[in-house]
C-alpha cells in the first residue's frame, strides 16, 4: 500500500534527529512536526522569524501577531525566539538550520528540484523556497511519486522552472525513500507491500536498486 | 534627544507622491503599517512600486491599493491567493517581480547599511539568475544581488518613543526592522507611543537613527489570515 501524506511526515520524522534546528515547508512538511519522538529536542523555525515553534493555539488564545510561515496561527515553546527576515535567512543561508524538509512537484536525478511555478498557472511566487534549497545542506523532500495522471514527478530532468539545482538528497515519496548520488536515484526503502517493480514503473530518471530493498518502519 | 514625533498619519505621510517607491512591512497581514495604507488609499496617489513580502488579501493590507488601481508594480517574494491581483497581473495592468525572500530582505539590509551589492546562492541555476553577474565563491555558484532603492520605508512596531526608537512584537517584527533605514525617509506607525526614556535602551529593536518620522497609529485591526487553533481537552 502506498503511504498517506500522514505516514509520509511519519517516515521522515525518524531523520530529525535530537539537537536539530528544523524549517518545515508547508503542506505535508508541516505534519512532520506532529511525529517528531518527545524523548529528543528539536526547535523548529518558521522563516517568517520564530525559532521554539509551538502548536496552534487553543480557541480564544490566537494572537495575530504570533503566525507562522503559512499565515497560520501558532504559539512560541518555552525557549523561543524572535527575529526579523535577514536574520532568519542568514540562518537558513549561513547553515545554522540543520535540516530542511519541503514539498516539490519534480525533483531530478541531478538534485535539481522544482517547486515554485506551473507555466500557463497563476504564479503565486517561491517565497523562501529558493534560499532554503540554494543553502541548507540537508534537505528532505516530501512528495508524491506520480502526479495525478500517474506520471513520474522523479525525472531525468525537470521539465518546470526550477526553484535550485543539484540541491536535493533525500526523498520520501508514497513508495519509496530514496537518495541522490552521482547524478542518479537510489533505492533505500520501499513502503509496506510496495513491490521494487512497482517504484521502477513509477520513476522516470535513473534508478539504482542494490540488492534486498528493506520495507520501511516506523 | 532629536525628536521625531509626527502628529498624525497626514503628517507622517507629508512628501509622498506619484510614481514613488515605497517599501512597506509585515508578513501576510501580519505587522503591516495599516494607517499609512489607509492614508495612501485616502490620497489616491498612483503608479506606487510597492516592495513588500506579500500583497495583502482583497479586501485588506495592500489589497486595499490594488482595488483602486494604485499600484504600478509589485515586488514580493509570495503574492497568494488574491483574485484582484491576479486579474491585474495577468492583464498586464501592473507589473509584478518575484525574488527569494531571503534576497528581499537582504536587499533592504544592503540599502540600509550602505552596501550596493551582494552575492547569494539564492536562485543561481533559475530564471531569477537571468541576466545577473554569477560567480564562483568557494566551489559554490552564487548571483550578485543590489541593494534596493526607495523613497520610503512605511513601518509597523509595537512601541516607540519620541525618539525614533522601535520594539516589535511577536513575528510582527519580520520585514520591518530591515526597512527601517532602507528607503530615504522611514515613516514608523506604533501601537503605543512613549515619552524617551520610557523604553529600556537595552530592549530596543531598531534604534531612532533610522527613523526620521513616528506616530502613533489610530486604530489596528490586526486581521488573522488563516486562524488554525485546537481544541481544549
Amino acid at each position: 500500500m502506498a503511504l498517506t501524506k500522514e505516514q509520509i511526515a511519519k517516515r521522515i520524522a525518524k531523520e530529525v534527529k535530537d539537537g536539530y534546528y528544523v524549517n518545515l515547508g508547508i503542506g505535508i512538511p508541516t505534519l512532520v512536526a506532529n511525529f517528531v519522538r518527545d524523548d529528543i529536542s528539536v526547535e523548529f523555525q518558521s522563516e517568517n522569524g520564530i525559532l521554539g515553534m509551538g502548536p496552534f493555539p487553543f480557541e480564544g488564545e490566537e494572537d495575530p501577531d504570533l503566525i507562522n510561515a503559512g499565515k497560520q496561527t501558532i504559539t512560541a515553546l518555552p525557549g523561543a525566539s524572535f527575529f526579523d527576515s535577514a536574520m532568519s535567512f542568514g540562518m537558513i543561508r549561513g547553515q545554522h538550520v540543520d535540516l530542511t524538509i519541503l514539498g516539490a512537484m519534480e525533483v531530478s536525478q541531478n538534485g535539481d528540484i522544482a517547486n515554485w511555478k506551473i507555466p500557463g498557472k497563476m504564479v503565486k511566487g517561491m517565497g523562501g523556497a529558493m534560499d532554503l534549497v540554494a543553502s541548507a545542506e540537508n534537505i528532505i523532500v516530501a512528495m508524491m511519486h506520480t502526479n495525478r495522471e500517474g506520471e513520474s514527478k522523479l525525472l531525468k530532468e525537470c521539465s518546470l522552472p526550477l526553484t535550485g539545482v543539484k540541491c536535493v538528497k533525500k526523498i520520501v515519496t508514497n513508495l519509496a525513500v530514496l537518495e541522490i548520488t552521482d547524478g542518479k536515484f537510489h533505492l533505500l526503502e520501499r513502503a509496506p507491500g510496495v513491490s521494487v517493480e512497482e517504484i521502477i514503473k513509477a520513476t522516470e530518471g535513473d534508478l539504482i536498486v542494490n540488492g534486498e530493498i528493506i520495507e520501511m518502519k516506523f | 534627544m532629536i525628536k521625531k514625533t509626527v502628529a498624525n498619519v497626514r503628517e507622517a505621510c507629508e512628501g509622498i507622491a506619484d510614481g514613488m517607491t515605497f517599501m512597506l512591512g509585515g508578513f501576510g497581514l501580519c505587522g503591516i503599517p495599516e494607517n499609512i495604507i489607509s492614508e495612501l488609499v485616502r490620497r489616491n496617489i498612483q503608479d506606487i512600486t510597492c516592495i513588500s513580502n506579500n500583497a495583502g488579501v482583497d479586501d485588506f493590507g495592500l489589497g486595499l491599493l490594488l482595488k483602486k488601481h494604485q499600484i504600478k508594480k509589485m515586488i514580493s517574494s509570495y503574492v497568494g491567493e488574491n483574485a484582484e491581483f491576479e486579474r491585474q497581473m495577468l492583464s498586464g495592468e501592473m507589473e509584478v517581480e518575484l525574488i527569494p525572500q531571503g534576497t528581499l530582505a537582504q536587499r533592504c539590509e544592503a540599502a540600509r547599511s550602505g552596501i550596493p551589492a551582494f552575492f547569494t546562492p539564492a536562485g543561481y541555476g533559475t530564471e531569477v539568475a537571468e541576466g545577473k553577474e554569477t560567480r564562483d565563491f568557494k566551489g559554490k555558484m552564487h548571483v550578485m544581488e543590489k541593494a534596493f532603492e526607495a523613497d520610503f520605508s512605511f513601518i509597523k512596531a509595537w512601541k516607540g518613543d519620541e525618539a525614533g526608537n522601535l520594539i516589535f512584537k511577536g513575528t510582527a517584527r519580520n520585514f520591518n526592522p530591515v526597512m527601517c533605514g532602507a528607503g530615504k525617509i522611514t515613516v514608523a506607525e506604533v501601537e503605543e507611543l512613549v515619552p524617551a526614556g520610557e523604553l529600556d535602551p537595552n530592549q530596543i529593536h531598531i534604534p531612532g537613527i533610522f527613523v526620521q518620522r513616528i506616530f502613533q497609529g489610530e486604530k489596528y485591526e490586526k486581521r488573522i489570515e488563516q486562524l488554525t487553533v485546537r481544541k481544549r481537552n
